[in-house]
């Protein structure tokens, strides 16, 4: 398992990012964080150089569902559609439903438990049904 | 017995007696209020003379609706403003600009030109308002059009009154508005202090931000140590400028964060003011005793609200009221209870602003100065406070200075690393969070659903596009162009930059064509990926 954690668009707040990252690592997951403030198109460009099967958006500044649409449809360009999206951050209930619409595999609020998020890449620990993960 | 630790990682005994203050010299460590080193406070009577200011962070959508807001807010009686911007606004991005999709008019207001500026201050007297600015890689050009516009309504510039933030350095290490490489980014910053220092005595040019470090992870010492080492260093960038220290020192100023722990937050700023007046009369020798003083806007820290149960948020914003009332602020701000989820709404804006006001009205919390002062558990945790404070200063020095550690990431990395040990102690419970790791509910989705959430109106952004082009086809082009190209010109030299900016914005160059200007010649930062 690899994942790109990535922070497109504008905002600049990393904390949420760069813990998941940590945790992932400590978890055994191969982890790329892209850095500040990248481009969907740039994201997905270093997605596929790293050859990863996941890509983590953190977004809090209210942009994630352009943001989304973005990536997703950048990968579809570039043919790449088995590398799975899945966002976390700032995202509203009402929000979780669309971002799932438009593709995004899962969701993950704040306050999501950071046990839940790992244990959703490592298989391991909760949640057993993976709908919990997107609770609003 | 139940362990007990502070945040700055000592262990809290479970009783304070005499024999733990048995260190502390009360002339040299504590003294009176408003007199060196200002321990208990940095005016005699304090809030007797004087209350906090009450000042809330307010910004969305187009200047129109932040004015409106404005107003609002001035009507239920708070005093004085505190202005956010959006993202592209605060990185230097037209609305128009592609990169500013979905960012406009988002977590704070869109100013592209002059004539936005004019807006958004219209009917409000600069004169008679204080104005905080939370900008910072676009200070130099923002403060610029907010002096313009100030001009334009004719207020004198020893009256104008505002806070531009201006502190890139914590910029580089959370909340990543940085624009500019480090070295030409604290060049602006120089740049802006010295044009207020000598034309709008009364604007405080740089806000030195230990608040968002915080946030993003670090303990409470270490945000102390780090502002401390952020202030420093742009004492000594003034310094190099030729600037005597007491010529800005007095109008710099702080934006630090109050927390969930009382007492841990009270020694914070205990041991900060004397830490700070120590060091700007003993190490820079300043001899003005305003420029020893720690003047405080203490905001209450957003990562202390919880997604659960967001209305317990209400009571947390409570206390960190009075931790801030008890750590003798100058300026108190609190989030709101539903600001985990959505822009606040105006209800939530006035619960913390009359959280505030209970605060000071009906609690006591203002009525005597230092009120913890004096007590065995504060006196010694002021002490452990200072010397951890001090230790972690050491440790910033051995990653070669503030501004290397900034550059080199190694700030960022330890801040990363606070973030993650604070999240696992979360996950085992070692940091008890109510309703996330204890006494959990199983209410909190049907609050959720409660909540009135913003809704960013599309017309917004288009408004604000089709305000963009009516003020570029407006202008003389070729004067803003011409304002520009000596922009550029000045930026490859070595003097102040603020007169050609203001020139620039005077013509009604947009924001994003003076960012550019300046991109043109300082290049980008390029961010040292670490975690």
């Amino acid at each position: 398992m690899k994942i790109l954690v990535a922070k497109p668009g504008l905002d600049g707040h990393d904390r949420g990012a760069k813990v998941v990252a940590q945790a992932l690592r400590d978890a055994g997951v191969e982890v790329v964080y892209t850095g500040l403030k990248r481009t969907p198109e740039e994201v997905v460009q270093e997605a596929i150089e790293e050859d990863v099967d996941v890509i983590g958006l953190s977004i809090l500044s209210g942009a994630h569902v352009p943001l989304a649409r973005r990536v997703l449809e950048a990968l579809r360009r570039e043919g790449a559609t088995e590398i799975e999206v899945v966002v976390g951050g700032t995202i509203p209930p009402r929000d979780v439903e669309e971002l799932r619409r438009l593709g995004v595999a899962r969701v993950f609020p704040m306050g999501t438990p950071l046990p839940e998020i790992v244990g959703a890449f490592t298989g391991r620990g909760e949640p057993s049904d993976p709908r919990e993960a997107s609770r609003p | 017995m139940r362990d007990a630790r502070a945040h700055a990682g000592f262990p809290i005994e479970p009783v304070y007696g005499p024999a733990d203050t048995a260190g502390v010299d009360f002339e040299r460590d504590i003294g009176r209020p408003g007199e060196y080193p200002y321990t208990r406070g940095i005016h005699p009577r304090m809030y007797r003379d004087r209350l906090f200011t009450m000042r809330q962070y307010v910004g969305f959508g187009t200047p129109e609706e932040t004015n409106g807001r404005f107003k609002y807010l001035m009507a239920h009686g708070q005093d004085a403003l505190n202005v956010a911007f959006d993202l592209p606004t605060q990185l230097g991005l037209d609305s128009d600009d592609p990169r500013a999709e979905g960012e406009v008019g988002r977590v704070g207001m869109a100013i592209d030109t002059l004539a936005d500026m004019e807006e958004a201050f219209a009917g409000i007297p600069l004169d008679r308002v204080s104005v905080s600015l939370t900008i910072n890689g676009m200070a130099a050009p923002i403060t610029a059009m907010y002096y313009a516009v100030a001009e334009a309504q004719g207020a004198a510039p020893e009256r104008v009154v505002t806070t531009p933030q201006n502190d890139i350095l914590k910029e580089f290490v959370a909340r990543g508005t940085w624009i500019y490489p480090v070295e030409p980014s604290l060049r602006l910053v120089a740049d802006l202090i010295e044009f207020s220092a000598r034309r709008y005595p009364r604007s405080n040019p740089v806000s030195v931000c230990g608040y968002h470090i915080r946030e993003a992870g670090c303990t409470t010492a270490q945000e102390m140590a780090y502002g401390l080492a952020i202030a420093a260093a742009y004492v000594e960038l003034m310094l190099a400028r030729g600037l005597g220290v007491d010529e800005f020192a007095p109008r710099i100023s702080f934006n630090f964060t109050a927390w969930g722990r009382i007492f841990e937050e009270v020694a914070k700023f205990r041991a900060g003011r004397r830490l700070y007046a120590r060091m700007m009369r003993e190490r820079f020798g300043a001899r003005d005793p305003r420029s020893w003083m720690f003047r405080s806007l203490i905001g209450g820290g957003g990562s202390a609200f919880t997604a659960q149960e967001p209305e317990n948020n209400i009571v947390r914003g409570a206390y960190i009221a009075l931790a801030a009332a008890l750590s003798g602020a100058q300026t108190i701000a609190l989030p709101t209870y539903d600001e985990a989820y959505t822009i606040p709404s105006p209800k939530a804006q006035l619960l913390a602003l009359r959280t505030m006001q209970i605060c000071a009205e009906e609690a006591g919390a203002a009525d005597t100065v230092d009120p913890l002062g004096g007590s065995y558990y504060v006196e010694a945790l002021t002490a452990a406070m200072e010397r951890q404070i001090l230790a972690e200063l050491e440790a910033v020095e051995r990653m070669g200075g503030i501004v290397e550690a900034v550059r080199s990431g190694a700030l960022q990395a330890e801040v990363a690393r606070q973030a993650y040990r604070y999240e696992r102690q979360l996950a085992s419970g070692e940091v008890a969070k109510v309703a996330v790791n204890c006494h959990v509910g199983g209410e909190a989705a049907e609050a959720d659903r409660a909540m009135e959430l913003y809704a960013l109106d599309p017309r917004v952004v288009e408004a604000q596009v089709a305000r963009l082009a009516r003020v570029r086809g407006a202008r003389d082009g070729a004067a803003a162009a011409r304002t520009l190209a000596r922009l550029r010109d000045a930026a490859r030299g070595t003097g102040n930059l603020m007169e050609p900016i203001l020139e620039s914005v005077r013509a009604y160059a947009t924001l994003g064509e003076i960012c550019q200007a300046m991109k043109d010649v300082f290049g980008e930062h390029r961010e040292p990926v670490t975690f």
